[in-house]
């Protein structure tokens, strides 16, 4: 790839537009259009520079704006279709019954969606394999046209050739009769008028808001950051979020926070009145909520303990969780999710006799907790449990089983004795059943009497470091685009031969009224000729040029 | 030259850069959901947790000696059956230096202390009272087993219930040399 010596001598890289030095379109396309593409300011695209190795290749691929648009349309296709039926995670259903739960629900449809992914589409290989190539063309395009732009932006020459002027848009030629009074006078206004006026001899220059062209590159440079901050996530101690039920009265290590426990002390559900009224009843709603809240206390392991080592627990504070108040500590916050009421955490049993029914031994109080292996009711009398089984399920082998830890069906093989059966009779009692009497007709049985209830409290464990990363990204990203938005890069370039002549060209990368207007002030104020607006003529000259009339924001 | 060479190191290293971070993005969400304990090789966090008799067992006490460690429930079926195995592997590895400790999630001392006594088991059974030993172990499923090598690393980690065989072939693994 050779470079491109250009007529005034200057040696510009291979894919150059518009000579670097004096602007003199170097392309034989250029040569013969009216208005020259100022796109970049005519510096050669790195990309199309080197094309020899795969890196190379690679590169240009990733280059190409066309590829970036078709990267942007697919994700933007494939995100849509994302939203179509609800995401997995937000489907009311428990784990494994989540496929049979699209099929139900939204029949053929949901059977086929969720059998291709797409009920889980945000987390596939491919979704984000996509956005990591646009990430990738974004970071590649940018510094691709970002970088010469910016070195051309900067060692901008103040002369230009004749040429490259004349293939501006905005063009004017005439005479003048002093040739530094108009240079000076120009000069003046164009500051007035907050420009930045460079002078070369009889040319000169004035420039306003050339950091507009910045705008696309830094909102890149957001969105790389925004992008940055959602792949730490995976990062371990960027991102927690756990789940954590914990009963009233229970201590419980906290899932994600080391050496944190946290002690459920009481739940609290508050409700607008205890009964529905009048539209609440007609319509069959249930009482609205007022509050959810659990009072805790937050512990920490001292110092260097290991996991297990509760006998020194550090009391940090007491604290009432509620909705939109959670528990914070130390970049951690635990919030109230669920709730559940009601779950047996004592039985009271009566011993009585099973002909006088009414007459009690004594009743003992089983803390489903903490069951003890004997009671002692005094007169002689104790019950002993032998077997408990929270949550019973049947008998095998002759053995009470149990489904679950949860006291949901509790059940107790209890030995009664009484002066009357010293050597004790065996009842199996489960809840709301008659009891069993496997050893024989007994004399006496358990008789419920009455039991307590305890809550739950479902918290979520959230810690998210990245959020300052996706805030400065956003930011820096609205701002990229603001610039790009409302700012607009204008030039004047001025040549005023020491015999009166006047050669004129304007260029801005967008909102041509602007510059026009503060050009009538300039020619006014400084007696210039009148400049023309060469994509204003007649049609043919329209055809031509047609294509360049885009969005140059670049 | 130079300029080219210096163009291509620049722009694999970038391109380089960018797929590593895609690739691990990919990786992490597809392991994300797994359950994971500990990796294998990795040192076993220590813990301390108080038996049936009220005796204290610290893991680090155990340095030296091969650790069977299993978590389980009394709900858990396939804990149960693999129970009584455990047990009479237990009494044939005790002396040759391997430790077994069966740490029970959070059910009453009276469950537990019910449990041991039907199944007649004489290895030491722990209660993690907070499940605070579970979160450090990122234990889900039960039966959950670790074997702990005498360095005091994680040797192998077994979800599901064993044979007999296999808790063998196991404890002959963290057996100390």
């Amino acid at each position: 790839m050779e470079n491109i010596i250009c007529a005034c001598g200057h040696s510009n890289p291979y894919g150059t537009k518009l000579c670097e030095k004096c602007g003199r379109p170097l392309t034989e396309e250029g040569k013969q259009t009216k208005v020259v593409d100022m796109r970049y300011d005519g510096t050669a695209i790195r990309s199309k520079t080197y094309n020899k190795t795969v890196i190379d290749k690679v590169w240009n691929f990733f280059s190409n704006v066309k590829v970036g648009i078709a990267l942007i349309i697919i994700t933007l296709v494939s995100a849509s279709i994302g939203t179509i039926l609800p995401q997995e995670m937000y489907v009311n259903a428990p784990e494994p019954s989540k496929a049979e739960y699209y099929e139900k629900v939204y029949g053929f449809f949901g059977k086929l969606y969720n059998s291709l992914g797409l009920s889980n589409l945000y987390s596939t290989w491919w979704f984000q394999i996509l956005v990591g190539m646009l990430a990738i063309s974004i970071i590649v395009a940018s510094l691709d046209r970002g970088l010469p732009l910016h070195k051309s932006l900067k060692n901008q020459r103040v002369k230009r050739h004749e040429s490259f002027m004349k293939r501006q848009r905005i063009i004017g030629e005439g005479q003048v009769s002093n040739p530094d009074e108009t240079l000076d006078k120009v000069e003046q206004k164009m500051t007035e008028l907050k420009y930045h006026v460079r002078r070369d001899g009889s040319a000169l220059l004035a420039e306003r808001g050339r950091f507009a062209r910045y705008g696309p590159y830094i909102n890149h440079v957001g969105l790389i950051i925004f992008l940055a901050g959602v792949m730490l996530r995976l990062v371990p101690g960027f991102y927690v979020d756990e789940t954590i039920w914990i009963r009233e009265g229970e201590t419980r290590a906290i899932p994600g926070m080391d050496g944190y426990f946290i002690k459920n002390n009481k739940f609290i559900l508050e409700t607008h009145g205890d009964k529905p009224q009048d539209e609440q009843t007609n319509q069959g709603v249930n009482v609205k909520a007022k509050n959810y809240q659990t009072d805790v206390t937050l512990y920490k392991q001292p110092e260097g303990a290991i996991p297990g080592d509760i006998d020194n627990l550090e009391k940090l504070r007491d604290y009432s969780i509620r909705v939109n108040h959670p528990l914070k500590e130390s970049g951690f916050a635990l919030y109230q999710m669920n709730y559940r009421l009601n779950e047996l955490r004592q039985m009271n049993f009566d011993l009585v006799n099973k002909a006088t029914e009414d007459d009690s031994l004594g009743q003992i109080e089983i803390d489903l907790t903490n069951p003890k292996k004997e009671y002692d009711l005094g007169n002689g009398s104790s019950v002993q449990i032998l077997v408990y089984t929270p949550d019973f399920s049947g008998f095998e082998n002759g053995e009470p089983q149990t489904k679950t830890s949860i006291p949901n069906n509790p059940a107790f093989l209890f030995r009664m004795i009484t002066p009357e059966t010293p050597k004790g009779e065996v009842s199996f009692v489960e809840i709301r059943k008659p009891p069993l009497e496997p050893l024989g007709e007994n004399k006496y049985r358990m008789k419920f009497a009455g039991a307590e209830m305890r809550n739950s409290s479902n918290f979520t464990i959230r810690k998210d470091s990245t959020i300052p990363i996706l805030f400065v990204g956003g930011i820096i990203f609205m701002i990229g685009v603001v610039i790009g938005s409302y700012w607009n890069h204008r030039r004047l370039w001025l040549q005023v031969e020491p015999n009166g002549r006047v050669l004129m060209a304007a260029h801005v990368n967008k909102n041509m009224f602007s510059m026009k207007k503060d050009l009538d002030t300039v020619t006014t104020f400084a007696g210039l000729p009148p400049y023309e607006d060469q994509l204003d003529k007649s049609e043919d000259v329209k055809k031509s040029t047609k294509k360049k009339e885009g969005d140059n924001t670049l | 030259m130079e300029k080219k060479k210096k163009r291509l190191v620049i722009r694999t290293i970038i391109l380089a850069v960018l797929v590593l971070a895609i690739g691990y993005t990919v990786y992490g969400t597809a392991t994300k959901d797994k359950v994971e304990l500990l990796a294998v090789g990795s040192k076993a966090p220590d813990f301390t947790l108080v038996d049936l008799n009220g005796e204290k067992h610290k893991l680090s006490d155990y340095k030296g000696q091969g650790v069977f460690l299993n978590f389980w429930g009394t709900w858990c079926k396939p804990c149960e059956k693999e129970m009584p195995a455990m047990d009479r592997q237990y009494k044939v590895y005790k002396d040759q230096g391997v430790q077994t400790l069966a740490v029970n999630i959070a059910q009453t001392d009276f469950e537990v202390q019910n449990f041991v006594d039907r199944h007649e088991l004489t290895f030491p059974v722990v209660i993690d009272k907070t499940k605070s030993v579970m979160t450090a172990y990122n234990v889900g499923n039960l039966p959950a087993t670790l074997l702990i090598d005498p360095d005091g690393k994680v040797a192998k980690i077994v979800t599901g219930e064993l044979t007999e065989e296999k808790i063998a072939s196991y404890m002959e693994l963290v057996k100390p040399k």
